[in-house]
């Protein structure tokens, strides 16, 4: 029986008492907190999110709203670990075979979907049937592309043969599985976005079940009390939908949600004041995403590496940092985030040296400069264009950065920005490409695989290549690093792209952004590293005395 | 005036039919189509086989005038298909969600507005020049001339985080289910605070000036001053004589501005969380979800066409002038 959720006033006060009278247990941001406190069941936790969920079905969405509800109450055969190790969730086990063709699970025994019902081998069988199914629309197809098949070898056994060894093999299981016994029908008549399971009634196996949802509003999920790892402690998700950075940023303030990610403005200069120094967490590491300078490889101008390397040179990438992020993040090297196992901490950034740029510039012919002290060559001055997407303020405020240190070298840019569609549709997936140069990013994903960005076979139009890269010594180490699974093959393989990629800087790598996550003091258990801090957020928990919301 | 209407509502049909086609063309002149935007963002897991899967799944696959041809077929029998988002819902679910928060707000915004613009137009026209007048002048055009995100987060800061008197954003409280009837109403009307002074702050000027223009223009008519040498007391001819003229063109605008009670202002919903029209259709048209968009186009096109024609046919029934012109022209 819930009982009734207090208005925040009054709660507020008794909240603030009682931290205050527990700051010396509340310890550090960022350290573990385990022994002095014991972990209790209870109290809610709100979530903001600025996306829309578009999907309850996490197999078939690409957004990252709808994958986080879909963390809440959904598991996949494997999670990841706080250092982004590969940890096991609904499997227990598994073994490769020698040649990396076969790979087998061991299933944990008595889980239950969030309706009763058993979660079988079988569901592993139907959740690849489902994402392959051609009439099923899963951005995540290519992921299962070298599965030949996969078979139920008893009914907590799955066998998974290969056609070709595939390193990302593990890590593609720590997709959401999903039930035959709800799903099968709508699958197989190539409806699965019009099943209850998609809208209304989405059944997992996860930590937290479905309780509802308004649409455009927020989610609610509550402790799923039969879940096999042992319950949740905090009770009930609230997940809210606020499309405005600077109302959820409000919204933290007046304390209406618990967890938000603040920008690096907020982040330095809006939160230090001592009220919210009391009620909040601040962490901070690494996000997954990096930003950097590309270039239409096929433009003679870049196509020669001294050039690129004289921009690298010319740009001061922490000065770029304090102005663009206010230092709250990191020089990028290459391709890998830092702190992950395949980044290479023996690559060195290109440091800022604009004579050395210049000598570089001369050395490729460019020597002379015309009246409006513009480098010349072949009779030509050299501008270009530089493009990037609108809506971005990090990025336009790069694009002038280097506008004005290339001014400094000789070099003209003209700053064009264009909406995300259309840049996209029109200029970087056509063939050949119609830019001269990008302010882009990229999302790393945990796998460290990038083939589809960096090889010579992915020019093609619609692919990710679209700066044209061709080297053979870095397509021979992303043909390897893909089709091993032996860990300590792929970590040479890819130390040693890492510094090919930095050695030829098709693109000038620029910054990886931290990620800066607030989260209310009273939340304990949080466990920053590698992976972020969401890894375990199924053992947070709120100690007794410092509830807020009680809802039974 | 029955025919007219018949006649009206029947010119209506073609209209209709235009509007839907230069619609259709125009949206799908715009780069990028929905299936791009789901499958291949940039992302690094897309496939082109899923790609084209999609594509066969939207009809996009089929030239534009077949997809128009079938849209068409299907909208005469109400079908307004389903939605190109993964949620993959019917469109006339996804606005019937949205549709009565939108309604309301804009409801209540054009009563206040309208209830504090008339009184103000009109003490402005008699009171022409006066301190009132100048004071409400400059207050209506600061109203118009400020960015509502602008003044949105202000009153949020205010009275959201610093006095806690108001939510900062969204519709319910998350109690709201355990609170009494009484106790949601006030929930729900503190959570609407906010959205409908910024909205109503904004819009007072047009019509506020609209009432004082078209007072002062009634005021100065001849049978204003017989009305006055007969000796009728002054509130009778203001507020009888004058009002009576002065609210034709309110009738008319007001008629007009049907149509936009179903759009939301995006900015507004976007900064207090409010899930309107607004925001459904911005979002709509950065992902390319046609249906939606269509759906829209159909129903505010529709709407719009019948407010006309009703602002139209009121406009004879409140004017006696264009009333008994009518009938005289006849014999």
């Amino acid at each position: 029986m819930p009982t009734p959720v207090f208005r925040l006033g009054a709660v507020v006060a008794l909240a603030a008492l009682a931290a205050a009278g527990c700051s010396s247990e509340a310890g550090l941001p960022g350290e573990p907190k385990s022994g002095t406190i014991a972990p209790a069941y209870g109290d809610t936790l709100i979530e903001a999110s600025i996306g829309n969920v578009s999907s309850l079905i996490p197999n078939i969405t690409s957004d990252a709203s709808s994958r986080e509800v879909g963390d809440f109450m959904y598991n996949g055969l494997v999670t990841l670990g706080r250092d982004l190790e590969i940890l096991p969730e609904l499997a227990t086990s598994w073994t490769f075979s020698k040649d990396c063709l076969t790979l087998d699970f061991q299933l944990h025994q008595g889980v239950k979907w969030h309706d009763g019902a058993p979660f079988t081998a079988d569901d592993v069988v139907f959740t690849w049937e489902a994402t392959m199914h051609p009439k099923t629309p899963s951005a995540y197809k290519a992921d299962f592309d070298a599965v030949e098949r996969v078979e139920a070898l008893g009914p907590h056994a799955v066998r998974v043969t290969y056609k070709r060894p595939h390193a990302r093999a593990l890590l593609s299981w720590a997709m959401t599985m999903l039930p035959r016994h709800l799903l099968d029908p709508y699958v197989k008549a190539g409806k699965i976005r019009e099943a209850p399971q998609n809208w209304s009634a989405p059944v997992g196996t996860g930590p937290y079940r479905f309780k509802e949802m308004k649409s455009g509003e927020k989610i609610v999920v509550v402790a799923n009390q039969d879940y096999f790892k042992g319950r949740p402690h905090i009770s009930r998700i609230v997940y809210r939908i606020i499309p405005s950075q600077a109302t959820i940023f409000l919204e933290l303030k007046a304390r209406g949600v618990d967890v938000a990610s603040l920008t690096a403005l907020q982040y330095k200069r809006q939160t230090e004041y001592p009220a919210f120094e009391k009620a909040y967490q601040k962490f901070r590491y690494p996000s997954s995403g990096y930003t950097y300078f590309g270039f239409n490889l096929k433009d003679p101008r870049f196509a020669d590496r001294r050039v690129r390397l004289a921009f690298a040179h010319a740009i001061n990438k922490q000065e770029l940092l304090d102005g663009v992020v206010m230092g709250l993040g990191r020089e990028a090297t290459g391709p890998f985030r830092p702190g992950h196992w395949a980044n290479n901490s023996a690559v060195k950034g290109i440091p800022y040296d604009p004579p050395r740029a210049a000598t570089l510039l001369a050395e490729a012919g460019w020597r002379t400069r015309n009246a409006d002290g513009l480098l010349v060559k072949d009779g030509k001055p050299f501008t270009f264009e530089l493009m990037t997407n609108q809506g971005n303020d990090e990025r336009r405020k790069i694009a002038e950065i280097i506008q004005a240190s290339l001014r400094e070298l000789g070099v003209g840019v003209e700053i064009r920005i264009l909406e995300w569609a259309a840049f996209l549709k029109e200029h970087i997936k056509k063939r050949p490409v119609r830019y001269d140069a990008v302010i882009l990013g990229w999302a790393t994903a945990a796998d460290p695989d990038q083939y589809v960005i960096w090889h010579s076979s992915q020019v093609g139009p619609d692919e990710l290549n679209h700066i044209s890269y061709i080297n053979p010594e870095a397509d021979a180490l992303l043909e390897a690093g893909r089709t091993t699974c032996h860990q300590a093959d792929r970590v040479t393989f890819y130390h040693r792209l890492h510094q090919v990629l930095a050695d030829d800087q098709p693109v000038v790598f620029l910054y990886w952004r931290d990620a800066l996550p607030a989260i209310a003091s009273r939340i304990h258990g949080i466990e920053p590293g590698p992976a972020g801090i969401r890894w375990n957020f199924q053992g947070w928990f709120v100690p007794k005395h410092l509830h807020r919301y009680t809802a039974g | 005036m029955l025919a007219y209407a018949l006649r009206r509502l029947l010119l209506a049909m073609p209209l209709l039919l235009g509007i839907t086609f230069v619609s259709f063309a125009v949206i799908h002149l715009a780069p990028g189509d929905p299936v791009e935007l789901q499958t291949g963002d940039m992302s690094m897991q897309q496939s082109a086989q899923a790609y084209q899967e999609l594509r066969k799944l939207y009809g996009l696959d089929q030239p534009l005038h077949v997809q128009y041809w079938n849209w068409l077929t299907r909208i005469v029998r109400l079908d307004f298909g389903r939605s190109f988002a993964p949620d993959g819902r019917p469109v006339l679910n996804k606005i019937a969600e949205r549709l009565p928060i939108t309604l309301m707000l804009n409801l209540v915004e054009m009563i206040i507005i309208l209830v504090l613009a008339v009184p103000i137009g009109i003490l402005s026209a008699t009171r022409q020049y006066s301190l009132f007048d100048k004071v409400t002048t400059v207050f209506v055009f600061v109203g118009f001339a400020t960015p509502d995100f602008w003044l949105a987060l202000l009153l949020m800061i205010l009275f959201g985080v610093q006095l806690d008197w108001l939510p900062v954003s969204g519709l319910r409280s998350l109690n709201w289910e355990y609170l009494s009837f009484w106790g949601r109403q006030w929930d729900f009307l503190s959570h609407l605070a906010l959205p409908i002074l910024v909205a109503t702050f904004g819009g007072l000027a047009g019509f506020s000036r609209y009432m004082r223009q078209s007072m002062l223009e009634a005021i100065r008519q001849d049978y204003i001053q017989s009305a006055r040498a007969k000796g009728l007391a002054e509130r009778v001819v203001i507020g009888k004589h004058a009002l009576r003229n002065a609210m034709l063109p309110i009738v008319t605008v007001l008629g007009l501005s049907l149509p936009g009670l179903i759009g939301g202002s995006v900015i507004v919903e976007s900064i207090f969380a409010i899930p309107g029209m607004g925001q459904l259709m911005v979002q709509s048209v950065f992902q390319r979800d046609y249906p939606v968009i269509m759906g829209n186009l159909v129903i505010v096109s529709v709407l719009t066409l019948l407010a006309n024609l009703a602002a139209d046919l009121s406009y004879g029934l409140v004017d006696p002038r264009i009333r008994l012109a009518g009938r005289r022209g006849r014999r």
